[in-house]
């Protein structure tokens, strides 16, 4: 999963440094992903994996870097599963 | 008997006389002549208004932000200005108060704002970011050893040359991306400003607001110790929208007054007819009670929840939405209602010399669109409402 979550923080995160150079703690902001950017990150994520982001989740500390952003989507996934 | 004394009523009743006896009596004046509305700075300065949000334990008067929020109210009354001046001067003093993580500098920084009354302008804007206060280009530059220095364009500084100290936005270093900021306050002695536009506006002329370069040397422990995102996020941005929307209702209160006033003098003149313009004033009435049930709705929510402990939800868009949204309405709402005063005041309210004038309220309140503009605001709503889910 982390690759995807790689790949769409790539496309859509903006950021002006190779995404592949980030360590999973990375925190993206501060490595240069606009808020505005981040919108955009949220959007692929929800159409990539099929999920859908609670407004609880909706804030700068989920989406911080690949690995909070991972912990979320398994969240969701594993939720999904259950139901 | 016993009498319990509130001391936030007694601070809002303090502030309402300063209003009424000293920010009324020379509005006309620091409008006219664009300056400083010193007087009523002394005066709030004398009651110990300026370090009112500072917690007790620092010397403070551990007030709360409602209470602050009636003070803007008061004072918008009586001169916007000087409202705007103290509004702004809070904002600053909130975030500190919130963020400052136990930090010894800023801790006794506010235990000097207490005793020496500080005033704090901030230097957020920036030539260059196109009005985005989430990014900056100036950075912390490392000098010698501990020593790091700036030097900002700043595009407006309100009260810059009268306050004693600035809250400035900053790149972290001079590698840091634009959205990598942090806040450092700077004193007076330490700072350089170099003014380079002159002030001569429509309105909040008191304010004093030029452009500047600002020039600073600061250590490392000036710095606040969250970073400006979280910052702006959970206070910053919500908190100014609160209390400028508090200032907009008290400015467009009085013009609702004036035109009350205007109307029971026309009735007087003729006992037993309702005047013509008393309808007109029931109309605006409806207006300014739509703009008190924003204003106040958005405050109460505010403090509710910023009373959850880890203040999470503050965090969430549907939050950024809420406290945006309001001051966008209340921006645009507080100018429609002074024009409606002047619709029930006729000439004697485009006067500038009558007891019903309102030139100023509707001046003053025209810059409410302006400050951050409201269609950044808007893009930013655009943006959020794409993935936000509960609005």
């Amino acid at each position: 999963m982390t690759d995807e979550i790689r790949q769409i923080i790539n496309d859509h995160g903006r950021l002006p440094i190779d995404v592949g150079t980030l360590a999973p703690d990375t925190d993206l902001y501060q490595a240069g992903m606009s808020s505005h950017a981040s919108v955009n990150v949220m959007l692929a994520l929800e159409d990539h994996f099929d999920i859908e982001f609670p407004d609880h989740m909706l804030t700068a500390s989920v989406f911080e870097s690949i690995a909070s952003i991972e912990t979320a989507v398994s969240a969701l996934r594993s939720e999904a599963t259950l139901s | 008997m016993t009498v319990s004394v509130d001391r936030g009523q007694t601070f809002i009743d303090a502030v309402r006389h300063i209003a009424d006896e000293v920010a009324a009596r020379n509005a006309d004046e620091v409008d006219r002549e664009a300056r400083f509305p010193s007087e009523t700075l002394e005066a709030l300065r004398a009651e110990g208004a300026l370090s009112a949000l500072v917690p007790t334990e620092l010397g403070g008067g551990g007030l709360g932000l409602e209470t602050i929020a009636a003070g803007c109210f008061e004072l918008g009354r009586r001169c916007g200005s000087s409202a705007m001046v103290f509004a702004m001067h809070q904002i600053q003093v909130a975030t500190i108060v919130r963020h400052l993580d136990d930090a010894p500098w800023f801790e006794d920084y506010l235990r000097r704002v207490a005793d020496e009354q500080r005033l704090i302008a901030s230097v957020t804007s920036e030539v260059g970011t196109g009005g985005d206060m989430s990014r900056s280009i100036a950075a912390v530059t490392p000098l010698d050893g501990e020593r790091a220095s700036f030097e900002k364009k700043a595009p407006t500084v309100s009260y810059g040359a009268h306050a004693d100290d600035l809250f400035v936005t900053l790149r972290r270093s001079p590698e840091a991306e634009p959205g990598d900021q942090v806040v450092a306050i700077v004193h007076g002695g330490q700072t350089e400003l170099e003014a380079t536009s002159t002030w001569d506006p429509l309105g909040m002329r008191g304010t004093c607001s030029p452009g500047y370069v600002v020039r600073a040397t600061l250590t490392p422990e000036q710095i606040l110790p969250t970073p400006f995102p979280k910052i702006m996020t959970e206070s910053m941005v919500p908190i100014s929208h609160i209390l400028w929307s508090q200032l907009w209702l008290g400015i467009a209160t009085d013009a609702f007054d004036r035109a009350r006033a205007f109307v029971r003098a026309a009735a007087r003149q003729k006992p037993g007819e309702t005047p013509p313009a008393a309808q007109r004033l029931s109309h605006l009435m409806s207006e300014l009670s739509l703009l008190r049930a924003e204003v106040s709705s958005a405050l109460g929510e505010f403090v509710a929840i910023s009373d959850e402990p880890g203040r999470e939800r503050l965090a969430t868009m549907a939050s950024a939405l809420r406290f945006n949204n309001l001051k966008i309405a209340a921006s645009e709402q507080a100018p429609r209602v002074c024009q409606g005063a002047l619709g029930v005041c006729g000439i004697v309210g485009y006067k500038n010399d009558t007891p019903f004038s309102v030139g100023r309220h509707l001046r003053d309140t025209m810059s409410a669109c302006l400050m951050i503009a409201n269609e950044r605001i808007h893009q930013t709503n655009a943006s959020l409402l794409l993935i936000a889910k509960d609005v």
